[in-house]
């Protein structure tokens, strides 16, 4: 099964786990099983008609998806799929 | 060989010349002249004519530097002790029959007024400084000269940038500017190392401008007291030659983008919430731009900030220190800069993962289809609070 790697900012919806185990054989399959099996990311990963929100980066491994396949890239079990939203923390 | 033997009995049993004396027979050009102190103190300064060996290599090496042991050498380390042993262990285990150490060493030299070579473009001072810089092959002297040369500009003297700053100071950067408009809270202090307990409540530009100046003189640091905004932004980036983005908002993080790709100039930017960071080094054209990879900012709930989530203050300097490492880098031209990679670190896990960035042909501020932009519309940005509050609603 592919590993999915959760953002800090999405940890509260998946019990605090920073890895979750995927299921699905494309990137949005992935993301659509960990959307309904912890609803609360749901809304942060897609816009409501079912787009990947443009501010969530998702990678493959280390590519990220845009320059593949999108949400149709194949996924195989060895793979990780790293969800990757943008921090602003610098702290003045 | 008896390193332990008292120096006074060494030296009894070796000829010493004075510095004067040992000038004018080097000049008559007969003997052989060899410097035994260490790389980094060759670096400083050291004699003309000289050839390194260091201590713990005369009996391996000085029949390759002087392979007639009949010749007349000449040794000199810093003060006539080192060369004193080395000069008695030639001569009493290794054959040599003219060896002589020059009393008081490259100190008393200099004492007596006779020249030596030494770097060009730093001072004594500096070259005792930066000595460990400059023993790196990769680095030299070429490179801290274009440390001491070079202009970086933080945005943030805050969690990130108090460590870059620090650090940066330390390795001679010549010109540190400093843009921010907050004073030192009390809850700074956890990870904004520059500032003080008894500097709470003070300008946080001029709280890190004592603490430089206090780890070093060389370093003018310019204080920027005020937020980037559309107006001030290429007045203030402009005189840098890179710009290191430690901001605490996303509005100040595009507009420092878009204004560093108008100018062409390099930002190494990282960000922290509570145990990870991401860093990245954005070099227009050369690579992706802080837009390729987030084309747009997320809406707030998703991007908390370090005042509402807490951030380990650790992170701050691991972050903060990676963006000074990628100044000094891009300052010397040396190494690999982290050109279209990102680098996250996980404190928890302990573990960096990197991610490819590819420049985006359609990105809005350096794709390929983007006007270029008229001198008279260089200054002019779009609003970065309606952009990134847009986003939020979006």
């Amino acid at each position: 099964m592919p590993t999915v790697k959760i953002p800090p900012v999405l940890r509260a919806h998946t019990g605090g786990d920073a890895e979750v185990a995927g299921s699905g054989d494309t990137v949005g399959d992935v993301l659509r099983a960990l959307a309904a099996a912890h609803p609360g990311t749901a809304q942060q990963l897609f816009s409501a008609d079912g787009d990947l929100n443009r501010y969530v980066n998702v990678y493959l491994n280390d590519e990220d998806v845009r320059v593949l396949q999108g949400l149709e890239t194949p996924v195989a079990d060895a793979d990780t799929v790293v969800i990757l939203p943008a921090m602003a923390g610098g702290a003045y | 060989m008896a390193t332990t033997e008292p120096i006074d009995l060494v030296k009894s049993r070796i000829e010493e010349l004075d510095p004067a004396d040992a000038r004018e027979e080097l000049s008559s050009g007969d003997a052989v002249l060899v410097d035994t102190r260490e790389q980094h103190e060759w670096d400083e300064a050291h004699l003309e004519g000289a050839t390194l060996v260091r201590p713990a290599e005369v009996e391996e090496r000085i029949g390759d530097v002087v392979p007639d042991r009949s010749r007349r050498a000449i040794l000199y380390c810093r003060v006539g002790n080192r060369s004193a042993r080395a000069a008695d262990l030639m001569e009493s285990e290794l054959g040599y029959e003219d060896v002589a150490s020059i009393a008081g060493g490259i100190e008393a030299w200099q004492g007596a007024g006779l020249p030596v070579v030494a770097p060009e473009g730093m001072t004594r001072e500096q070259r005792m400084r930066y000595s460990r810089h400059t023993l790196l092959p990769e680095f030299g002297v070429e490179g801290q000269l274009k440390l001491l040369n070079a202009k970086v500009l933080l945005v943030g003297a805050g969690g990130l940038g108090s460590p870059a700053a620090l650090y940066l100071a330390a390795a001679g950067i010549g010109t540190l500017g400093l843009v921010d408009d907050d004073e030192v809270d009390a809850s700074n202090l956890q990870r904004q190392v520059i500032h003080t307990t008894d500097r709470v409540g003070m300008p946080k530009t001029e709280s890190a401008r004592i603490s430089i100046e206090a780890l070093n003189p060389d370093v003018e640091v310019v204080q920027h007291r005020t937020r980037l905004d559309a107006d001030n932004i290429l007045e203030i980036i402009g005189d840098y030659d890179v710009l290191v983005d430690g901001a605490d908002n996303f509005p100040t993080r595009y507009l420092l983008n878009d204004a560093s790709v108008r100018l062409r100039k390099p930002v190494v930017s990282a960000s922290i919430l509570a145990f990870d960071g991401q860093l990245s080094t954005f070099v227009p054209y050369e690579g992706p731009c802080y837009r390729c990879l987030y084309p747009t900012p997320p809406p707030p709930e998703l991007a908390p900030s370090c005042g509402a989530a807490g951030v380990l203050g650790v992170m701050a300097g691991v972050m903060g220190l990676l963006q000074a490492n990628e100044v000094i880098k891009l300052a010397a031209g040396i190494g690999e800069p982290l050109i279209g990679r990102l680098l996250l670190y996980d404190s928890l896990a302990t573990r960096f993962t990197e991610l490819k960035v590819k420049r985006d042909p359609d990105c809005p501020v350096c794709g390929d289809h983007v006007p270029e932009i008229p001198e008279s519309e260089l200054g002019k940005f779009p609003d970065y609070e309606a952009f990134c509050a847009g986003a939020a609603v979006g």
